[in-house]
């Protein structure tokens, strides 16, 4: 047994590394999505983009953070100094845990000891997924309270109201979800799951033909209205009225600066990655994908390659609507949450449940006649 | 697996809760006693739930009921609280003396 | 041995969460006190072997709930501190003796075993599965009628939020009130 199968042996060591992993990928993964987002932006736009520090500007999201780092960070006089002080921190940390529970690649064995590339696979993901979405939004709220200034506080009511609006979307989009999920786990509802490593797992297989059993296939209308609500959730444009730089300066972030302004851009941009990498896991295979017969000892780096693909994929989807898509108006922000959405997802969710429970149990009336 | 701790523990915040309830004047800062309250309840319902290692579930889908129960009465409570301050530009309830207005 | 060091944390942090809840003059603490309370009793809900209730309540209470609170401090502006005199002179002491006799009560009642009927173990497990089973089941009837509450509960929310002053009964131009709530 060598040192590496014994280490990771050990429960305690093999989590510590795993969340050492986890976080160093997610801060990663972020830099380069600043960098993604603003070439792709400045392509859109017509400009060159950031072009100095390193090759194609590539380090330039380093170098904005190190200049925030050393920035004086001022603290206006009339904050609530406490909850001014926690509110960047409580913007981080849902961002990072929802992270923890996503399967990032295929799980592997090292000596006897199988080894998942996800922090902890809780039986209960897809909710806890949820509930710390849901957690993102005090960040943003108390940011604008806490700030005693007018523009923040208004960027924190409209927060409240947004989230909870799109959260409830967002939710009723999952259902079918884990609908399907129990469908195709044994072909009787009543085992299903809502372990997301689960739920990649059973995206094996094909839809009809060569086209990959990814969820999308079914459930193409859930897709949309999860992206929509996400895009939503994570107030990127053009949902992005908490911080409407043309109506309240810098909205819930306007008296933050330095480290704790790059607390909230990071965790902005977490939160992207993260929506995009759930849907990815939920709708499109997670990291299934070819790994075109490679030797084993780099067979394991296509799983993490798919999955990053298909997840900055669907954040280009982000980047797209924001530069393509004006930011909407409040009210018809509320219409557009709780007279299009919620009744589209549950609209969509009867059809499915219906759907399935004639695929499960024949129709209701084969019984009577025959 | 005793369940003492969880019930004292479920006293003591229901009766901070209720304290709330009585004294504060301000509309919002009563719907959250009241919350407190109901979450008090639920500790008591899980406790004894896993204590009897109830095979219905009955304290675990009680507490489900009572969370339901507990979102209805926030969402009328609030919309009550709106109303009344636009109506008379103020939470407090004391002032909230006039059956009629 | 665990499960009592996390009682005694998150035990303590529920009752600090509670004592803010009614103790801070600033609504907005008062929900944050409250956020921390329901975040302790959420975690003596997985200990006790209910996780599915744990979620919900996360999801419900600090998703839903607790954001509509700070949603309509901050909305209506309550968030001034308010005044804490006593109106009833003799509250205080009626209160106090009141407390005594309570906690005779307790002491009373506690020498007596309540609890009886066998110990189940940790046999019931409040996964999702154990839970949907039995809710849609057995609990299939009070399930829909709460499912009716909610309903009824959000129509009235959404009629309190469009009632004007002056006008009819059920005028219904204008926006919608934000207080729409159906978790």
């Amino acid at each position: 047994m060598s040192l590496l199968e014994r280490l990771f042996a050990n429960v305690w060591f093999t989590a510590a590394v795993k969340v050492v992993a986890a976080f160093a990928l997610l801060l990663v993964a972020v830099i380069l999505l600043v960098w993604i987002e603003r070439k792709i932006v400045a392509d859109m736009q017509n400009r060159i983009g950031p072009n100095r520090a390193g090759p194609w500007g590539m380090l330039q999201t380093v170098a904005d953070g190190l200049k925030l780092l050393f920035k004086e960070s001022v603290v206006p006089r009339k904050v609530e100094l406490g909850i001014y002080l926690a509110a960047p921190i409580a913007a981080m940390v849902p961002a990072f845990l929802i992270f923890m529970v996503i399967p990032i690649g295929r799980p592997f064995t090292i000596g006897e000891t199988a080894v998942t590339l996800q922090v902890t696979d809780l039986n209960i993901a897809l909710l806890f997924v949820l509930a710390m979405s849901s957690l993102a939004v005090y960040a943003v709220v108390l940011a604008g309270w806490a700030s005693g200034s007018k523009y923040p506080l208004l960027g924190g009511v409209r927060a409240t109201a947004q989230m909870i609006s799109y959260e409830a979307a967002m939710g009723l989009a999952l259902v079918p979800v884990v609908l399907l999920a129990s469908a195709q786990s044994a072909g009787d509802v009543g085992l299903g799951t809502m372990s997301l490593s689960r739920i990649v797992e059973l995206q094996q297989g094909s839809f009809r033909w060569m086209i990959p059993g990814w969820f999308v296939f079914w459930l193409a209308p859930s897709f949309v209205l999860y992206f929509i609500a996400a895009v939503a959730e994570t107030n990127r444009a053009p949902f992005d009225l908490v911080e409407a730089e043309s109506e309240l300066v810098g909205g819930y972030h306007t008296e933050y600066s330095g480290f704790r302004f790059a607390l909230f851009y990071l965790a902005e941009y977490l939160n992207m990655f993260n929506v995009s990498a759930l849907a990815v896991t939920l709708f499109f295979g997670g990291w299934l994908g070819p790994d075109f017969g490679l030797p084993p000892w780099i067979a394991w780096v296509m799983p993490l390659f798919w999955f990053f693909l298909k997840t900055f994929l669907l954040v280009f989807l982000f980047i797209w609507l924001r530069a393509t898509l004006p930011r909407l108006r409040y009210d018809q922000l509320m219409d557009l949450g709780w007279k299009r959405l919620i009744p589209l997802a549950l609209v969509w969710l009867m059809l499915f449940a219906l759907v399935t429970a004639f695929r499960t149990w024949g129709a209701p009336w084969t019984e009577a006649l025959g | 697996m005793t369940v003492n701790q969880f019930l004292i523990l479920g006293a003591l915040l229901f009766s901070l809760g209720v304290y709330g309830v009585l004294v504060r004047r301000n509309a919002v800062a009563v719907l959250l006693s009241i919350e407190l309250m109901l979450a008090a309840v639920n500790i008591n319902l899980v406790a004894f739930g896993s204590l009897l290692g109830d095979t219905l579930h009955t304290g675990h889908i009680f507490a489900l009921f009572v969370i339901t129960v507990a979102a209805a009465e926030v969402g009328i409570g609030l919309a009550i609280v709106i109303l009344i301050f636009r109506n008379r530009s103020s939470a407090n309830v004391d002032e909230l003396d006039l059956m009629k207005w | 041995m665990v499960e009592l060091v996390l009682f005694i944390i998150f035990g303590l942090a529920a009752l600090f969460g509670a004592v803010t809840t009614v103790w801070a003059r600033n609504p907005v603490y008062s929900a944050l006190g409250l956020m921390l309370t329901l975040f302790s009793v959420a975690v003596f809900y997985v200990s006790n072997g209910a996780q599915f209730v744990a979620a919900v309540q996360v999801i419900v209470y600090a998703g839903a709930v607790m954001t509509l609170f700070l949603f309509v401090i901050m909305l209506v502006g309550v968030d001034r501190a308010e005044d804490r005199r006593e109106n009833l002179p003799v509250q205080r002491p009626l209160a106090l003796g009141l407390l005594v006799l309570f906690g005779a009560g307790v002491l009373v009642a506690g020498r007596f075993a309540w609890v009886t009927g066998a110990e189940g173990g940790r046999g019931a497990e409040g996964t999702v599965e154990a839970l949907g089973s039995e809710l849609f089941r057995r609990w299939v009837l009070p399930f829909e009628l709460t499912a009716l509450l909610l309903i009824i509960a959000a129509a009235g929310t959404v009629a309190l939020g469009l009632f004007r002053r002056g006008e009819a009964e059920g005028g219904d131009e204008g926006e919608a009130g934000e207080g729409e709530e159906a978790p």
